[in-house]
């Protein structure tokens, strides 16, 4: 029992640190409060690993933290098992990566403490929809995470900022409260809000008309959460508007979180999926993979670009969970590791191109890389991850969902992909010729390469780009199939839960 | 019954002045009455007619309860609605200072 007791630590530690920061920000040196926020990044890195070394060396598979000693149908629990450890690690590492890089970046903004409160409360949301076994609570987490996302969109507090965080806020608000009815039918339906006591009752109550309505208020909320396509309005308005260090943050792991996780978590684990909730998610998967990257070819600003094909990325990880086959999980969630390291890396290129030459504007900008060499290589590896070359990282993780569609006969959805596919390429490509080469523009003649912080932290995400496939090899193997595990046996989730509180 | 439908009523009316309205605050007001309309569902979903607490005392006989987890939840919910609310509010205000006008046709720059 007291290996679980590490699990509220990643609720508390951000917690604490957003309170104290807020509480004494203003009478500290800014020094003070950079290095006590990547301490506490440090440790909830340090402590995403160490359980799931834990998890594998115990051999139990899940841990159980039961809050203030009561067993879970009636206290709320806490949750920690391959799928939870996986984004996690996930969560952890970006926001320690994207923290490094707010050293430096976090510069030309006045309000330093209360930018480090606002991320620690979204890290609290993040973390703590993560790890909860309890459907209301996870709504709290979610709320916690949207709300601080809302006021870190609007930092900047230009009249675009105002304007792109109300809209996202008002949408946002929107996909909560359809969480939210989804939630209080379900607790009509079966008295219990714990997630693990929900999944059997719904087991055995069988052939109900509610469960399909809640499945798909599910699908609108956080559908809406992750942007999908015919409710994505909110996010090239949103993401390009934040401070590009949260921008990062946002496209690389907010949506996965809020979204993607949360509904393969309730519609895998507690509601049980059936196949026409999964003929939905395939067909808004393929809708915005393909529909989004045509939006995104067509734009100038550099972080609306990225955006959009945001969009598109998450479109290619809901196809392949809702394919609901072990490859296509296995593939999703590979496709999401890679493309939060993508992503992020792309936002934060796209930051110290601004911080360095003050435009967002890709008609502006060109022959970039003479004077900006880390950005502009760090860049290249991105893209050509995120298009699907072969040795690098994306080409696996999309080679997989491709595959996953033929195995289950999808061959319509296999050719939307490939050609998905082939326009990211063509979109990267055009972003790549008009930043980075051709000639140097006159008016840069002035630019020096971004401080270290920066270059630090993109190198290392670039890395873990290049180096993302290795996760395929059968010795790392587990960090990928514990996870896609956990999805794939369904209600059973609720077994072990009760198993391992006993 | 007639109660839940009229919940479904608040709720029409809450998305009418969420995608019909042009100024903010009734936007916004319009959000509010969306959420106020699933709070008020969750409380119904509990309540029994002449319910009472369900406090066991000795030598009391309950016949009808009240849920009360759903009383809980709701405070909650209310607490966050007002979060969120404080929030759009503040934004509505510095948009205003901007631009000087409340109305969404006229303050906008971004599309898609």
């Amino acid at each position: 029992m007291l290996k679980a007791n590490i699990i509220p630590l990643f609720v508390i530690i951000p917690l604490l640190s957003a309170f104290l920061i807020s509480l004494l920000g203003k009478y500290l040196k800014r020094q003070f409060i950079y290095v006590f926020s990547n301490i506490s990044c440090f440790l909830l890195l340090y402590f995403s690993f160490y359980g799931l070394n834990m998890l594998r060396s115990c051999g139990s598979n899940i841990f159980v933290y039961k809050i203030g000693g009561w067993a879970p149908p009636f206290g709320i629990c806490l949750v920690f098992d391959g799928l939870a450890g996986f984004m996690l690690v996930i969560v952890n590492l970006i926001a320690f990566i994207v923290n490094i890089y707010s050293l430096n970046y976090i510069e030309k903004y006045t309000d330093k403490p209360k930018f480090f409160t606002l991320v620690f409360l979204m890290l609290t949301g993040m973390n703590g929809l993560i790890v909860t076994g309890d459907l209301f609570n996870l709504y709290i987490f979610l709320e916690v995470a949207s709300l601080s996302s809302y006021a870190l969109v609007a930092f900047g507090t230009d009249s675009e900022d105002l304007e792109a965080s109300f809209k996202y806020a008002i949408m946002g608000s929107l996909a909560s409260i359809f969480v939210f009815l989804g939630i209080a039918i379900l607790y009509g339906f079966t008295s219990t809000l714990n997630m693990a006591d929900m999944a059997m009752i719904i087991a055995e109550k069988t052939g109900s008309r509610i469960i399909p309505f809640v499945s798909v208020l599910f699908i609108v909320g956080f559908g809406t959460k992750a942007a999908l396509m015919p409710v994505h309005a909110w996010l090239p308005d949103a993401h390009p508007a934040a401070p590009a260090s949260i921008s990062a943050m946002l496209s690389g792991v907010l949506i996965k979180t809020l979204g993607i996780y949360a509904l393969a978590r309730i519609l895998f684990n507690v509601i049980g999926i059936s196949s026409a909730i999964s003929s939905i998610l395939v067909f808004l998967g393929a809708l915005s993979l393909s529909v989004a990257v045509l939006l995104a070819f067509a734009q100038t600003d550099l972080k609306r670009l990225l955006a959009y094909s945001s969009i598109s990325q998450v479109g290619y990880i809901i196809l392949g969970i809702g394919l609901a086959t072990p490859l296509g999980i296995l593939g999703a969630l590979f496709h999401l590791f890679n493309h939060s390291a993508i992503k992020s890396l792309l936002f934060l290129n796209a930051g110290a191109i601004d911080y360095a030459a003050g435009t967002r504007d890709l008609r502006e900008m060109s022959g970039l890389k003479e004077k900006m060499p880390v950005t502009a290589n760090t860049s290249l590896a991105a893209s050509l991850s995120v298009a699907g070359i072969p040795p690098f990282a994306g080409f696996f993780s999309k080679l997989i969902i491709i595959f996953a569609c033929i195995e289950k006969g999808y061959i319509g959805y296999a050719f939307i992909a490939v050609i998905g596919s082939i326009l990211t390429l063509a979109t990267f490509m055009k972003m790549q010729k008009l930043a980075f080469f051709g000639k140097l523009n006159e008016k840069y003649n002035y630019l020096k390469e971004v401080p270290l912080a920066m270059k630090l932290s993109m190198v290392v995400l670039a890395v873990i780009c290049v180096c993302g496939g290795l996760l395929l090899l059968p010795r790392w193997n587990f960090f990928l199939s514990d996870a896609a595990n956990v999805l794939l046996e369904g209600s059973h989730y609720a077994v072990k839960v009760f198993e391992a509180v006993k | 019954m007639s109660t839940y439908l009229l919940c479904l009523v608040l709720f029409c009316i809450g998305l009418y002045g969420l995608l019909r309205k042009r100024n903010l605050v009734k936007i916004i007001v319009g959000l509010a009455i969306m959420g106020y309309s699933v709070n008020l569902f969750f409380v119904l979903l509990g309540y029994r007619l002449h319910g009472r607490a369900p406090i066991d005392a000795p030598d009391q006989v309950i016949e009808n309860m009240v849920d009360p987890l759903p009383q809980a939840v709701v405070l909650t919910s209310i607490v966050i609605g007002l979060g969120v609310m404080a929030l759009l509010i503040s934004l509505a205000i510095r948009i205003y200072e901007k631009h000087g006008t409340l109305d969404i046709t006229k303050i906008r720059k971004l599309k898609g």
